[in-house]
């Protein structure tokens, strides 16, 4: 497969990208001006009070919608997979949750920002429906986004490699193959051994997925700020995968250390069991915890940071509050490579233990 | 339940979905090609680092076997030169000996020669006075006997002293 072509129009393509974001962007800016001057009463009453932990709750949770800035916002595709069948429709109709959607099954409505299936108007929640909201969020719109980064830039790089066959790195590639060769020398090799090549692939994924996402998570103007691997969600898939991983690749010294453990004696067996069983779930259970927690509350600090302002309702407290932003997020930058490089290398650490030859 | 920690099954699936696709894909078309094109690069820089060492060591011990070659050629040099010191010096002197050998042959040649000479010198000396002696006595004689009365003379008193 060639990827030529594509690479040649990377800026074409992320031109596409980004004219189909702001496509839905004007739409959707169109129908909040109407809004705003239907109801200019009730707007100004809501700007009087100013609840912090709600914006911050806003801002690191998922959302059926992509906001921009003040009340623009790009409107998302609902995907919903009920027992009667798939509906699909954009997000806009539920009008930042003031309407009630008429579906093909069921009339649905958006209760802080999820989707439930409604028996009528006063939004009552409708228990016969069984409703599994499948929707692209803002979480999976920015994940696709870091997918689209992540391809253009790693096909791009492979076909550098491709070309470039054993001369020195150039460009994009001389920037990321330190990375990936830190990952090789400082992750894999050290702690999985000589047969680390197997599993290169799955830690350079990880590592770079999740540095990825670290990184539009901090930066907080649109198509950025989502909190994708601050989403408890997201960090359990990719520590399921671990688990899995590690597990599936288990040896028999492994699982003999786990059921037959040599040393322990035979009464203790029982007990042995219950606590290495634990260790196998609570292992990529730390994992998901880590980074969730982690990232989460960056996102929270820095949020803190700039509600200071609207709690004290001054200008003068910004150029501190921005002081403190702007440490955080140095803070952050460095977590942002921190977290991706843990998680991976824990990764590593336990597909190591589980495949390892010797063992005492 | 805090919504923070209930993860939603549409984001579950979504990420399953979207990270086993980027791992295939990167797997198949940027990780496979970038790792393999890395470790064909290392595994030639390598390779040539040791090619320079052998060549380095190759070098040295050319270096060495040069030098050595110096020393034993000239330790050979001095040996011969030695050894020609050696030769030239016997030559010379047997050359002496001969030459004085030889010189002393020809000087007791030379001897022999001159004495010979001498000899025949002397010998042909004494034929001559003996020849000249005769010659003169002969002429001496004929000039007594050119006239018959002495030639009678002497005849007479020769057979006088003949007492028979």
């Amino acid at each position: 497969m060639d990827f030529r072509p594509v690479l040649n129009s990377k800026k074409i393509t992320l031109g596409i990208v980004l004219s189909v974001f702001s496509l839905f962007v004007s739409v959707k800016a169109f129908a909040f001006q109407e809004k705003n001057a239907a109801e200019p009463a009730t707007e100004t009453k809501e700007e009087g009070k100013f609840d912090p932990t709600e914006t911050i709750m806003e801002h690191i949770s998922d959302s059926h919608y992509f906001h921009i800035g003040g009340k623009l916002a790009m409107p998302l595709p609902v995907i919903l997979y009920t027992d009667k069948g798939l509906e699909v429709f954009m997000s806009s109709v539920f009008e930042e949750g003031e309407k009630i959607h008429e579906g093909k099954y069921y009339k649905y409505a958006l209760i802080h920002d999820k989707i439930k299936a409604v028996t009528g108007e006063d939004k009552t929640e409708d228990a016969t429906a069984k409703v599994y909201d499948l929707s692209i969020t803002k979480n999976v719109a920015s994940m696709l986004l870091s997918m689209v980064i992540l391809l253009l830039v790693f096909l791009s790089v492979a076909s550098t490699y491709k070309k470039r066959a054993g001369k020195a790195p150039k460009g994009l590639q001389s920037f990321l193959e330190p990375i990936i060769l830190f990952v090789r020398d400082d992750i894999a090799l050290p702690n999985i051994g000589y047969k680390y090549a197997r599993f290169m692939p799955l830690l350079l994924t990880v590592f770079f997925f999740i540095l990825i996402n670290n990184l539009i998570g901090l930066v907080p103007f649109f198509p950025g700020g989502s909190n994708l691997t601050g989403n408890i969600a997201v960090t359990m898939v990719l520590s399921v995968i671990t688990l899995l991983v590690v597990n599936l690749n288990g040896n028999k010294h492994y699982w003999a250390h786990i059921f037959v453990p040599s040393t322990v004696p035979v009464w203790l067996w029982p007990l042995w069991w219950v606590v290495e069983l634990l260790g196998i779930f609570s292992k990529p259970f730390a994992l998901m915890i880590r980074l969730f927690a982690n990232i989460t509350a960056g996102h929270i600090i820095v949020l803190a940071l700039i509600s200071l302002i609207f709690v004290f309702k001054s200008v003068a407290i910004a150029p501190v509050s921005v002081a403190f932003v702007v440490f955080m997020d140095v803070l952050e930058l460095l977590v942002a490579m921190l977290q991706a490089f843990i998680f991976t290398l824990l990764t590593a650490l336990f597909i190591g233990t589980a495949i390892e030859e010797h063992h005492h | 339940m805090n919504p923070l920690v209930t993860p939603e099954l549409g984001l579950v699936v979504w990420t399953t979905v979207a990270f086993a696709l980027l791992f295939f894909i990167l797997a198949k078309f940027a990780w496979k090609p970038i790792m393999g094109a890395i470790t064909e690069r290392e595994r030639s820089i390598e390779d040539a680092l040791l090619k320079a060492e052998a060549a380095k060591e190759e070098m040295s011990r050319l270096t060495n076997e040069n030098e050595s070659l110096i020393k034993q050629a000239r330790a050979e040099r001095d040996l011969i030169l030695s050894e020609a010191r050696k030769v030239k010096e016997s030559i010379i002197s047997e050359a002496k000996e001969t030459a004085h050998k030889e010189g002393a042959r020809m000087i007791e040649l030379a001897r022999v020669e001159i004495n010979n000479q001498k000899a025949i010198a002397l010998a042909d000396v004494k034929n001559q006075v003996a020849t000249l002696s005769l010659e003169i006595a002969e002429k001496i004689l004929r000039k007594q006997f050119e006239d018959q009365a002495k030639q009678d003379e002497l005849v007479s008193q020769l057979l006088k002293e003949v007492k028979l």
